[in-house]
């Protein structure tokens, strides 16, 4: 049994964690600017690049460089919000959509061309995995967790109890009423934008530092994302959180029932069983 | 458009002056006309396709004004954009989709004084006097309210301000007689309380016969105006738009 949770469930758990903190974003925008973001992954790529980038620039501490990552990410995604998307507001979503798509390759070439196409780590040595009472758990793992708690709770508090929070859902709920009511819309874009970049680096940051940084590693997640977003339910916060934490552990167990490489179907495969079912998710979200 | 000041008459709160315009080309208003005082109910009825609600968008600043002009107490505010009318003090119901669904009561109500500042829990016990099934009702999301209490979150949301003129478009689409009848008087309270109401009803005879004065518009003109009782009892109208 406890075999099962060290192999099984707490990877699968980390892993959705940080599928949580990629498809909050995801459904952020969809919710809010409504689109689907598809440089998504492509934008935490860059993040945990960024990261490594502070790393080795001025020699800050993996965990201490996050925080700058999260802040030069959170300034990237509003820059490419307002040199491209901006301009496409006023036409179909699916443009846009488009658009994301070629941004997402645009920043995946950069990374390329800055620190090349072979993997890369941010530091070497191998941090042993601490026993608690059998649970084996490395600091990264227990940091990657802790960390998601702490955005997710904030978010949440945020959303819930501060005027803009407030401003964020009623947008999302009802962007005309929230327009009737005053809420000034390129202020709610700007801020959501912040806070999505944001959690995309921190997303990329633990996929990095949890696995090894690949230039392809937030495209490959994607997929992973959307569908947590999805099956949490579109515009759902929680939903995001709850889904990732269900696409990541299926995924894990998805190997006692097929060959490991179709390990990263499993979450392509829910994202089509919700679709046909329960297409609004978990929680009531949008539907698509 | 000019009027001269006068002591011994109220002047009117609201005076949309030969309004024409509409949505892209297309001019729905051709030439609309119509006059609120304070403390008044003023509804207007036609047939579909009238321009009822357009000519009300019109006065919130959510429809292209190609000529003639809207004075708001005495000032000019023909092309504001709504959130500035919205501070100038006319609030806005719309009729559909007039709450956040996913909010609670107290978080709609919230909304309505976004552009606010400061202490808004005399505007709480003043929407929660007015309204007191939401009051109960406070933490429920709106979108599990029935029709009727939703529409009073609307209105309410509407009121946080402390608006002068209170816009509803078909504030009782939809809804029961029992619910209709509840929404009219709380119509009165709220002229009551000193907020003028203009409203668009496609209950034409029930809404006449609550209001203060009524306009009745046909493609997107003037054809009628007078008190209530006196549209109610012209022949013309009554066989022309409200059915015999």
């Amino acid at each position: 049994m406890l075999e099962f949770i060290n192999f099984y469930i707490i990877p699968g758990i980390v892993i959705g964690a940080i599928y949580a903190l990629g498809a909050i974003g995801i459904t952020l925008i969809f919710g809010i600017l409504r689109f689907g973001h598809f440089a998504h992954g492509d934008l935490a790529t860059t993040g945990a690049y960024l990261a490594l980038g502070v790393t080795t620039l001025i020699g800050l501490t993996p965990w201490l460089s996050l925080p700058v990552a999260m802040i030069l990410t959170a300034l990237l995604a509003y820059g490419i919000h307002r040199l491209f998307y901006r301009h496409l507001e006023a036409r179909p979503k699916i443009l846009t959509v488009m658009a994301s798509l070629g941004i997402g390759m645009m920043l995946r070439s950069v990374v390329q061309v800055a620190w090349g196409v072979d993997p890369l780590a941010y530091g070497s040595g191998i941090a042993r995995a601490q026993s608690f009472a059998g649970l084996m758990l490395r600091p990264r793992e227990i940091a990657t967790l802790a960390l998601t708690l702490a955005l997710v709770a904030t978010l949440l508090a945020f959303l819930r109890y501060s005027k803009w929070g407030k401003a964020m859902r009623a947008m999302s709920d009802n962007p005309d009423l929230a327009r009737l009511c005053g809420v000034d819309n390129d202020r709610v874009t700007r801020l959501t934008w912040f806070i999505v970049g944001a959690l995309a680096a921190a997303s990329g940051f633990c996929l990095g530092i949890n696995t090894e940084l690949t230039t392809m590693m937030g495209w490959s997640a994607m997929l992973s994302m959307f569908a947590a977003a999805v099956l949490g339910g579109v515009g759902r916060v929680e939903g995001a959180v709850v889904g990732g934490l269900v696409i990541g552990l299926a995924e894990e167990l998805s190997v006692l029932l097929v060959p490991s490489p179709y390990k990263s179907a499993t979450a392509f495969v829910i994202l089509l069983a919700i679709l046909l079912l329960r297409p609004q998710g978990i929680f009531k979200g949008k539907v698509l | 458009m000019t009027h001269t000041p006068s002591l011994d008459r109220p002047q009117p709160i609201l005076i949309m002056h030969q309004v024409r315009g509409g949505y892209g080309d297309a001019d729905i208003l051709q030439g609309v006309s119509l006059t609120v005082m304070p403390q008044e109910i003023v509804v207007i009825v036609g047939p579909n396709g009238a321009g009822k609600s357009t000519a009300m968008k019109a006065v919130f600043g959510l429809v292209r004004i190609r000529s003639g002009a809207i004075v708001f107490e005495g000032e000019d505010i023909t092309g504001w954009s709504p959130d500035r009318i919205v501070r100038r003090g006319i609030s806005y119901v719309p009729q559909v989709d007039n709450v956040f669904r996913e909010m609670t009561v107290h978080e709609n109500l919230e909304m309505g004084a976004f552009l606010a500042k400061g202490d808004l829990s005399a505007a709480y016990d003043r929407i929660y006097a007015l309204f007191p099934d939401l009051k109960t009702k406070r933490h429920a999301l709106a979108g599990d309210l029935s029709g009727g209490q939703r529409q009073m979150v609307a209105m309410g949301r509407a009121l946080m301000l402390d608006p002068k003129l209170l816009l509803l478009d078909e504030p009782t689409a939809g809804l029961s007689p029992k619910y209709m009848e509840q929404i009219f008087q709380i119509c009165r309270d709220v002229r009551d309380s000193g907020v003028s109401i203009l409203l668009v009803e496609q209950h034409a005879k029930q809404a006449l016969a609550f209001c203060d004065r009524g306009y009745v518009l046909a493609t997107g003109a003037n054809r009628f105006e007078g008190s209530g009782r006196a549209i109610l009892e012209d022949p013309e109208i009554a066989q022309m738009f409200l059915g015999g």
